[in-house]
């Protein structure tokens, strides 16, 4: 009955997955960046979150013009509201991936401390959830949602992992206290990552129930 | 806005959400009947007091008809035929003895169309309590001033009372008929699409006049703009044709709820436009 009005609340929701998708791929690459130590491709992240952030606010004026000129109103009110929010996660997330990039970059050539083994397993489980929010999202998928937060703390159990391991590296060897600080920032970065996508999840929650419960609450 | 926060679920229909506290009008299982034609199917609804109900559905669903019958307007078309309760303070309006006029005086009624009647402002202020037998025209006096400032009027006519009544814009015709309600001093302010010949602004006058006004009077609201609905109202009920081509209620609820989280589909459908 409102075919142009369904077709941009249907482009509203593709330019989420769009956006997702260039931060599932900036937090992959920035990881691939410190571990070949690939100072190239962690300044094309830095460059490329200028893209990021350009795609949200595209978004948002998108979700601003169709509130003004369409009035959405419940279930549409609700999606328009909850892209609001995820816009400002997705957004966030991406900047974490730059802040890794760029410790690639003041790590550089410094000799490494311990190979990289849980920080990729910690950036592979970020993209899993933030994959898997987007599939929540599309099919409304509270129990997906849902699942998703739980799997929260499996990164932050990853978390006090390499935290604990670089402490007692650095107890050791004073000497790699610099690197070891670096490498706790990446594990930060992608810990407070994780957790932007429980809230994600939560907004997805929202679209399909109307309720804003926090489901997510991590333990950092 | 003056929410209803208190709210109860009706056992009778899980969709619907009854406001607590004092019901000033209240429908019981009501079926209303034009000759062999089913108007209004099984519908119950409790109206709280100091509070703006607003009525919404597509055309035809038999809102103006549900609207009407909590002053019996519906009396005028011969083959009416109403049945179940419909109570107002407790007594039911239908009951033998009951005097209409006075009823009339308590649920006054504003229509769709502004009809001032062709004499000047203040015979058209002056009209209703004239008739109540007041003739005193300091007191005449005092009831126009009185009523034209609720109806936030006065400061645009107070210089040209004795000017006709249809002498002014449309929605200053609307505030005038507004006027002419209050000025019987009736209890609750039934409006039958009363913004639907005006323009925006006038129409936002409106609605901030019926904001106002909800802090003294009980006002139910028919509307066919949703957004009005939205903006004006605490309680909102979504009215429906059903398979039998009867108006059928959906869904009554706190209009913050209907409007942000409705629990019916065919609401759902209706408010976001899929529908109706």
């Amino acid at each position: 009955m409102r075919k142009n009005y369904e077709r941009a609340l249907k482009a509203l929701q593709d330019e989420v997955l769009v956006m997702a998708s260039m931060v599932e791929r900036s937090i992959s690459l920035s990881i691939e960046a410190l571990k070949k130590r690939d100072l190239e491709l962690a300044r094309q992240i830095i460059a490329e979150d200028e893209n990021i952030n350009q795609k949200r606010f595209d978004i948002e004026e998108q979700c601003v013009e169709l509130i003004a000129t369409q009035q959405p109103m419940a279930g549409d009110l609700r999606v328009i509201i909850a892209i609001l929010n995820m816009l400002v996660d997705l957004e966030r997330i991406g900047d974490h991936s730059e802040g890794i990039a760029k410790i690639a970059i003041m790590i550089g050539d410094e000799p490494p401390i311990k190979p990289l083994i849980d920080l990729p397993r910690m950036a592979e489980k970020a993209c899993q959830m933030l994959r898997e929010s987007m599939d929540a999202f599309v099919n409304r998928d509270v129990p997906l949602a849902k699942k998703i937060c739980d799997d929260d703390e499996e990164v932050d159990a990853l978390y006090e992992q390499v935290f604990r391991e670089l402490l007692i590296i650095m107890a050791e060897n004073p000497k790699t206290i610099g690197r070891a600080t670096r490498l706790i920032w990446v594990a930060h970065n992608l810990e407070r990552s994780a957790d932007r996508i429980t809230n994600i999840c939560e907004r997805v929650v929202f679209i399909a129930t109307g309720h804003m419960e926090d489901i997510g609450a991590s333990k950092y | 806005m003056n929410q209803v926060s208190m709210v109860t679920v009706n056992n009778k229909n899980n969709a619907n959400v009854q406001p607590e506290g004092e019901a000033r009008l209240r429908m019981e299982n009501v079926n209303l009947y034009y000759g062999e034609f089913h108007a209004v199917k099984d519908i119950s609804l409790d109206i709280s007091s100091s509070s703006i109900t607003a009525i919404i559905g597509p055309s035809g669903c038999g809102k103006s008809s549900l609207l009407r019958l909590f002053n019996r307007m519906n009396d005028l078309i011969p083959s009416a035929r109403i049945e179940g309760l419909v109570e107002f303070d407790g007594v039911d309006i239908y009951q033998p003895g009951i005097d209409v006029v006075e009823l009339r005086k308590r649920v006054g009624m504003v229509f769709q169309k502004p009809n001032p009647f062709p004499m000047s402002i203040y015979d058209n202020v002056c009209f209703g309590p004239r008739r109540h037998g007041i003739r005193n025209k300091r007191a005449l006096d005092d009831i126009v001033e009185k009523s034209l400032i609720q109806a936030a009027l006065w400061d645009e006519v107070k210089d040209k009372l004795d000017q006709s009544g249809l002498s002014i814009s449309g929605g200053q015709q609307q505030r005038l008929c507004i006027a002419r309600v209050l000025a019987v001093e009736p209890e609750v302010i039934l409006m039958d699409e009363p913004c639907s010949a005006l323009d925006p602004i006038a129409t936002l006058k409106i609605e901030d006049l019926m904001r106002t006004l909800s802090a003294s009077y009980t006002i139910v609201i028919v509307t066919h703009n949703m957004q009005q609905a939205a903006r004006v109202s605490d309680m909102t009920a979504f009215l429906m044709v059903g398979d039998d081509r009867a108006g059928m209620l959906v869904e009554y609820g706190q209009t913050s709820e209907i409007f942000t989280n409705p629990k019916n589909k065919k609401t759902e459908d209706y408010i976001t436009g899929r529908f109706g």
